[in-house]
């Protein structure tokens, strides 16, 4: 009679994507950023394209971190603000699943879409074709982890009424390793050298937020309920 | 005897809010067949009581327990067996009636569509089961709600001002699930304003002021 955890994470996921795309602005919204926040540096710099091949990398990614902090903000907030976060965190199935799986399908939405359109916006920016995996590798573990990251976040401002803000305080500074090393590995794959180390690094955050984030989270999201 | 033993029991439990001290040791015994009436002025803490016992806010001081066990220790198995329904309805208004009843009951329970259909025709809203919630009214949102109370088969009952609106109709039949929920055994903790009136081994305790 009794839920398992595996099919109670599928229930939960199930929902986030049910109500994702009920609200397809608010699934867009970080998508358009995205585009839009690239396109304008090619505007907005000079017309060579050895200059802005210099540029893409850092561009890029700190277009994906800008994109997926809009979201972030909305992870707990809206099942806060209607009381559904009570009931999910009564429902018997422990809050630390809820979080992970509540934030697992938010990177579905955000960072794994940004992920698949991330080659139009590398060839806007003159990343050649052969730097696109490496590229769409490290934005995917980048940002994963920085709904991981975020989740920590949102869980300790769900309660603030301009907590973007803060949130925003929050991640970005804990992001920034996330930045050096995604912008590296994509700068080394446009270069023709080998993006290992650089990949590696981010493997290495990714396989530790995952493993530590969500409890960081649910005690924060604890701590708000009350 | 030690009525604690067969159901829920709260001894000397204080909150404080910031400065406030909302619970000022309150104490209370539920056991199957048994409601409990908590009224009393706005702000006397009702809600936070009911907050403490469903395990959301930890008390500064006292002891809840469920089955003779403090509630902190098996905090996800007991929060399994009860059904909490807050003052506002908690629905998703961009999903179903139906929707939001399989998405927060089937957390708890293996549950079939019909037998969700039929809670809510229990409670009078099977024609609302395939609207989004956003176009509910206030009672019919009240009325899902108990629908999603009754679908989770809980043995407790934890309900915050359940009679808020809902017609007359809708209180008669908020009464009698109330009564038919005790009478199989259950225990029921609701918080409200005015006297109920609902024939079973009913107590009351008065948060005043």
């Amino acid at each position: 009679m009794n839920v398992g955890a595996l099919e109670a994470f599928g229930l939960v996921v199930r929902r986030e994507l049910c109500l994702s795309f009920r609200r397809p602005d608010q699934l867009l919204q970080p998508l358009v950023f995205f585009l839009i926040v690239t396109t304008l540096f090619p505007l907005g710099l000079s017309l060579q394209l050895s200059l802005l091949r210099d540029m893409a990398p850092g561009v890029l990614w700190v277009a994906a971190l800008l994109s997926s902090l809009l979201s972030l903000d909305a992870l707990f907030k809206s099942d806060a603000d209607d009381g559904t976060l009570e009931q999910l965190a009564l429902s018997g199935q422990g809050l630390t699943l809820i979080v992970v799986a509540k934030t697992f399908a938010h990177w579905l939405v955000t960072g794994a879409a940004l992920v698949l359109v991330s080659p139009i916006v590398g060839t806007a920016l003159g990343i050649p074709g052969s730097a696109f995996a490496t590229m769409m590798l490290s934005l995917g573990l980048g940002t994963l982890t920085l709904s991981w990251l975020g989740a920590i976040g949102a869980g300790l401002t769900v309660g603030l009424r301009r907590g973007n803000v803060l949130l925003s305080l929050i991640v970005l500074p804990l992001a920034m390793p996330l930045l050096i090393f995604g912008a590296g590995a994509t700068d080394r794959a446009i270069s023709g050298v080998s993006a290992t180390g650089a990949l590696y690094f981010l493997a290495a955050l990714c396989v530790f937020t995952c493993t530590l984030a969500p409890f960081a989270a649910t005690v924060a999201l604890r701590i708000t309920l009350e | 005897m030690n009525a604690t033993a067969d159901g829920l029991s709260v001894e000397k439990v204080h909150v404080w809010r910031g400065d406030r001290h909302v619970l000022k040791g309150v104490s209370l015994n539920l056991g199957p067949r048994q409601l409990l009436h908590v009224s009393g002025p706005n702000g006397t803490g009702k809600t936070t009581l009911l907050r403490v016992v469903c395990g959301l806010l930890r008390p500064e001081q006292g002891l809840v327990s469920w089955l003779g066990t403090s509630i902190a220790s098996v905090r996800t198995e007991y929060q399994a067996t009860l059904a909490y329904a807050s003052h506002e309805p908690a629905l998703k208004a961009d999903l179903t009636a139906l929707e939001n009843l399989r998405f927060a009951v089937g957390l708890k329970r293996r549950v079939t569509v019909d037998e969700l259909r039929s809670c809510l025709e229990r409670t009078g809203v099977a024609v609302c089961a395939d609207l989004p919630a956003r176009v509910l009214s206030a009672g019919q949102r009240r009325r899902v709600a108990m629908a999603r109370v009754l679908a989770m088969n809980a043995s407790l009952w934890l309900l915050d001002e359940p009679f808020t609106n809902l017609d007359g109709a809708g209180a008669d039949l908020m009464s009698g699930l109330l009564q038919s929920h005790v009478e199989q055994g259950g225990a029921a903790l609701v918080v409200a304003h005015h006297d109920l009136k609902i024939d079973v081994d009913m107590r009351r305790l008065d948060l005043g002021p």
